[in-house]
C-alpha cells in the first residue's frame, strides 16, 4: 500500500472512530442487559406468566380482553394488542391518552382464556427501561435516533478502515501474535488488532443492521406515503372510525387469517396509530416457519365493515427492516447464541476501549517527543 | 540477523476470513433454523470467533 494512500486510511479509521467511540461504548454497555431482558424480567418479577390449564380450554373473545383491559384505563384508548411469541395465552394491550405515538403507555396483559387480568407490567420505568431508552435514542425521540444511526455509520466506516489497516499491521506478525513481552502500548495495538480482526464481520452486522433499525420510524412513514397512501384514496378527508361504529375486531381476527392462510397473528395496530390508517384494524400476521416468522403480511380490515380493504405486500425496505432486527438482537437462536451475543459484545468494548488508549497513548507519546525536541533545539530554553 | 519473512495476503487473510464465513453462516443459519441442531450449529459458527479472541489474547503463551 502506497504511503499516501496509507495515510487517507489511517486518518479515516483514527476520525470515524473517535467520533462514535464514546456513543459506541454506551451502546454496547447498555445491549449487554437487553440481551438478556427476558432473564433478568423473570429476575426483577416484571414477566407475566399464563397459569397452566388444559391445552383444549376455550379462549374468550378478542372483543372481551379488549373490554377488559379497557376498564382498567377508561381514561386512554388501545393503539396495539399483540400475542405473546412464547405463550399465545397471553394478550398484550397497550393503551395511551390519543392514538399518537408516545412514550406515556400502560400495558395490561389479559388471559386468552379466562379474560382474567394477569397483570400490568410498567414497561416504561425501571432499570431494563433506561437501557432500552439509552440504547434507542438517547431519550432524544426521532432526533436521537437518528443521531445514533448517525453513530453507527461512523462505526462501519471504522470498521472497514481498520479491516483495510489490518494487512500493512500485520505483515510482519503471525494471526493472533501479541507482544506482551514487549511495551504495553504494544500489548494493546496487537489486541486491538486481534480482536478486531475476529470480531469483523459480526460487528459490521450488528453496527448495520443497528443503523438500519434507527430508520424504522421513517421507512414506516415512507411506506404508508408510497404504498399506503392511494390504498386509502377512498378513505380521504374522513376522521378516526369513533369506538362506537367499529366493528368486532374478533371477527376482523377471523377474516385477516383468511385472507392469508397459514399465518398467525403478530400484533393488531388500531384505528389513527402509527401503524394504521384513521379507518382500518390493521392485523400484522407473521409467517409459521423459522425465516417467514420474522416476516409480516399486513392485511387492512375497514374498522367499520369489518371487511378486508387491502392486504399489500410489504416493500422491500421494510423486508430488510424485519430481517435486519434478530440480527441486531441476537435473539433468535437460543441460549448458545444469547451467551456469544454477550461475549462478543464484551470482545466489541475491549476493541473500542484499546482503540481509545491507543490514540490517548499515541498522543502522550508525541507531547513527549515534542518536548524533547524543543529542549534540545538551538536556543531551546533550558532551567 | 534475519529479517522476519513479509506474509502474503493469504497468510494475514485466511484466519480472519475462516473466522468470518464462520460468523456469517452462524448469522444467517440462526435465520432459518427453528430450533435444535440448527440453533446449535448456529451457536457453535459463533463461538468460533470468540473462542479464537480469547485463545489468542488471554490464553497460554505460545
Amino acid at each position: 500500500m502506497q504511503a499516501k494512500t496509507l495515510k487517507t486510511w489511517t486518518w479515516v479509521h483514527k476520525w470515524s472512530s473517535l467520533v462514535c467511540t464514546v456513543f459506541m461504548l454506551l451502546l454496547c454497555l447498555t445491549g449487554l442487559p437487553l440481551i438478556f431482558h427476558h432473564e433478568l424480567g423473570h429476575l426483577l418479577g416484571t414477566e407475566v406468566e399464563a397459569p397452566s390449564m388444559p391445552a383444549d380450554t376455550p379462549r374468550v373473545s378478542l372483543d372481551r380482553v379488549l373490554e377488559v383491559a379497557r376498564a382498567q384505563h377508561p381514561d386512554r384508548v388501545v393503539q396495539f394488542v399483540s400475542q405473546s411469541e412464547d405463550d399465545p395465552n397471553l394478550w398484550f394491550v397497550t393503551l395511551t391518552p390519543t392514538p399518537a405515538p408516545t412514550d406515556d403507555f400502560r400495558s395490561v396483559v389479559v388471559d386468552a382464556r379466562t379474560g382474567a387480568v394477569l397483570g400490568q407490567p410498567r414497561f416504561d420505568q425501571g432499570f431494563m427501561w433506561i437501557m432500552l431508552k439509552l440504547h434507542v435514542d438517547l431519550f432524544a425521540g426521532l432526533a436521537g435516533k437518528l443521531f445514533l444511526g448517525f453513530m453507527g455509520l461512523l462505526l462501519l466506516a471504522a470498521v472497514v478502515s481498520g479491516a483495510v489497516l489490518y494487512s500493512p499491521f500485520m505483515r510482519k506478525l503471525a494471526f493472533g501474535s501479541v507482544r506482551r513481552e514487549r511495551t504495553t502500548r504494544l500489548k494493546w495495538l496487537d489486541l486491538h488488532n486481534l480482536l478486531g480482526a475476529v470480531t469483523l464481520v459480526w460487528l459490521f452486522v450488528v453496527g448495520g443492521t443497528g443503523m438500519i433499525n434507527t430508520w424504522a420510524d421513517l421507512l414506516i412513514k415512507y411506506w404508508q406515503y408510497d404504498q399506503l397512501s392511494s390504498l386509502l384514496a377512498p378513505y380521504q378527508g374522513q376522521p378516526t372510525v369513533p369506538l362506537a361504529e367499529r366493528g368486532s375486531v374478533q371477527r376482523g381476527l377471523e377474516v385477516a387469517l383468511q385472507q392469508a392462510p397459514g399465518t398467525q397473528l403478530s400484533f393488531i395496530a388500531f384505528p389513527g396509530t402509527a401503524f394504521s390508517s384513521p379507518h382500518h384494524h390493521t392485523y400484522f400476521l407473521r409467517g409459521s416457519e423459522a425465516f417467514t416468522s420474522r416476516l409480516l403480511q399486513p392485511v387492512l380490515i375497514d374498522a367499520k365493515t369489518t371487511e378486508v380493504t387491502a392486504a399489500p405486500h410489504l416493500p422491500w425496505y421494510l423486508t430488510a427492516l424485519l430481517v435486519s432486527q434478530p440480527l441486531h438482537f441476537g435473539d433468535y437462536g437460543g441460549r448458545l447464541m444469547q451467551i456469544v451475543w454477550a461475549l462478543l459484545d464484551i470482545l466489541t468494548i475491549i476493541v473500542l476501549g484499546s482503540g481509545l488508549y491507543l490514540w490517548l497513548a499515541k498522543r502522550r507519546g508525541e507531547a513527549r517527543s515534542t518536548a524533547a525536541a524543543g529542549e534540545d533545539a538551538p536556543g531551546a530554553v533550558t532551567p | 540477523m534475519n529479517e522476519p519473512r513479509e506474509s502474503t495476503l493469504w497468510d494475514i487473510w485466511r484466519w480472519p476470513v475462516l473466522l468470518g464465513l464462520l460468523t456469517a453462516v452462524g448469522l444467517v443459519g440462526a435465520l432459518f433454523s427453528d430450533g435444535g441442531l440448527g440453533d446449535l450449529l448456529a451457536g457453535l459458527c459463533l463461538w468460533a470467533p470468540a473462542l479464537a479472541g480469547l485463545w489468542y489474547g488471554w490464553g497460554p503463551r505460545r
